[in-house]
């Protein structure tokens, strides 16, 4: 089996982690472990450790360092992603989404999840509230028909298009 | 700033508070369209930092009075950090840090840390639930006013990935002497740790703790919804203040004479040193404090001690001698106030 971080040489530390219940695999070449800290993960309960671990980009000799997040950048603040893999600090919120599919897996795994689904805020989280709404509303529909109850799933249809109407007229 | 030592989880004494001695939640912030605090040019924390005076002008709930960070001497800003009021890194004078303190000390508002904006509500003994009902309060208040970054997919966008979706950070400090002495805290510990909660000592950086006191706080912030992550932290909260308590029971039944020789020793000693150092007295006021709770010692409060906790450590010591010490002079003084505290 192959690292998971470097792609690229053969693994030889298996880490299990558990967060949530839920159970993590990890292999890793003996460099990366090292570098991503996970060998410390366990005995040390520091968490700060584990994700500066995690996104330590010390340039590994052996590893060939991938061009396109090299000169991954966010066009709002001007971070680099390598600067990010440094200090592990944002530059600004919309790194978030110039940094996309890096960013998505570092929290999948920092959290294991990346969906929020706690606290919306009132004023301008609006357009988020109802969105969750109608999603939940899909569903509601969707075991609605399953269990041919298609007197409730038209309700429910109406409802849905009815917040889908209010989300387009707020643009 | 007036020189206030004590603050109410000082002060008081809240539910199960024989075996956690504070319970704290935690917002991370930040102003929409302003870059992270770290990343920020000194227009852009100016902004933040009006922002919120604005803010805090036009509230008369919350009455918080704002402190600028360069404002305050040395000696006060480490104070506030004894006091568990701001963070370590927040005593940096540039970078137009600032806090806002609730006048019982039970809210401060930090602006400009890590995150532009960091809530905190500390309370006295387990009070999660109350202390969370503060702070989304003022959350709300705070993002009435000032628009938050916030995204549907990853809910509160926070500089470190680590405090992203909800930003809550709640924690509880537990008081743990029986478990440490039947040698059954790092096998707890590590269990605790499985169940993405994170443990560290009180005061340490390291796994080193002092006077049997520890942090738990939950790890992950996305994924789980606030109430959720309360939840976590609660059930587990019981359960060690349970196995604790089992602890000490056993350590009654079966240690009896150890158990009061110990706990009589540290309440002599700190009523008798001439010179005593901070690691040495976490350690014996936390022997007395077992001795309180299992009802040996009788005719000392125990908000005596949580007081103890913070006003030996340096910063404060020295505010309260009005006065910069020497490492000896400071240990005598430590010694004294100990005296005059238990007298
Ligand atoms: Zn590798
Ligand atoms: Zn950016």
């Amino acid at each position: 089996m192959l690292c998971q971080e470097c792609q690229e040489k053969e693994a030889s530390v298996h880490v299990t982690k558990i967060i949530n219940n839920k159970k993590q695999e990890l292999y890793f070449c003996k460099e990366c472990a090292q570098a991503t800290g996970e060998l410390k993960f366990g005995s040390d309960f520091s968490f700060n450790n584990l994700l500066t671990g995690l996104l330590n980009s010390k340039p590994h000799s052996h590893h060939q360092i991938n061009l396109s997040s090299k000169q991954l950048r966010c066009s709002n603040c001007d971070l680099s992603y390598q600067e990010f893999s440094h200090n592990g600090r944002l530059g600004c919120s919309q790194c978030y989404d110039y940094f996309g599919d890096k960013i998505n897996k570092i929290l999948r795994r920092i959290h294991s999840s990346n969906r929020h689904t706690g606290k919306i805020p009132k004023r301008i989280g609006e357009n988020v509230r109802v969105k969750r709404k109608i999603n939940n509303l899909k569903e509601e529909m969707g075991q609605a028909v399953a269990k041919e109850e298609f007197e409730r799933a038209a309700v429910l249809r109406d409802e849905i298009k009815e917040l889908e109407d209010r989300l387009d007229n707020r643009g | 700033m007036e020189e206030k030592i004590m603050n109410q989880w000082m002060k008081e004494l809240g539910p199960n508070s024989d075996v956690v001695v504070s319970s704290r939640v935690r917002l991370a912030r930040n102003v929409s369209d302003l870059s992270f605090t770290h990343h920020a040019s000194n227009e852009e924390l100016k902004q933040v930092g009006s922002k919120v005076e604005q803010l805090l002008e036009e509230d008369d709930h919350f009455q918080l009075e704002l402190i600028g960070i360069d404002s305050l001497s040395e000696f006060e800003r480490k104070m506030l950090v004894e006091k568990h009021l701001i963070s370590p890194e927040h005593t940096q004078t540039n970078k137009h840090k600032a806090v806002a303190l609730s006048e019982d000390e039970t809210i401060s508002l930090m602006v400009n840390e890590e995150d532009h904006l960091r809530v905190q509500v500390l309370l006295p003994g387990l009070q999660i639930e109350e202390a969370w009902s503060v702070a989304d309060r003022l959350d709300n208040h705070i993002e009435d006013q000032i628009d938050i970054a916030f995204a549907e997919e990853y809910g509160y966008l926070t500089a470190c990935p680590t405090n992203v979706g909800t930003g809550l950070r709640v924690s509880i400090m537990v008081h743990l002497p029986a478990l440490n002495m039947v040698n059954r805290v790092e096998k707890l510990m590590s269990a605790i740790s499985q169940l993405g909660l994170a443990v560290r000592g009180l005061y340490g950086e390291g796994t080193e703790t002092v006077g049997n006191l520890y942090q738990i706080s939950n790890q992950v912030t996305l994924g789980h919804s606030e109430e959720e992550i309360r939840e976590n932290l609660l059930e587990v909260t019981q359960q060690i203040i349970e196995q604790e308590k089992n602890a000490r029971k056993l350590l009654l039944q079966e240690q009896e004479v150890s158990v009061k020789n110990k706990v009589y020793r540290a309440h002599g000693i700190l009523t008798h040193a001439y010179s005593i150092s901070i690691e040495e007295a976490m350690e014996l006021i936390s022997n007395v404090r077992l001795g309180i709770d299992l009802g040996i010692i009788k005719r000392i409060e125990p908000t005596i001690l949580n007081q103890l906790m913070v006003m030996i450590r340096p910063a404060t010591l020295q505010l309260t001698k009005g006065q910069k010490l020497s490492i000896e002079e400071r240990e005598i003084y430590r010694a004294e106030l100990i005296k005059e505290l238990l007298d």
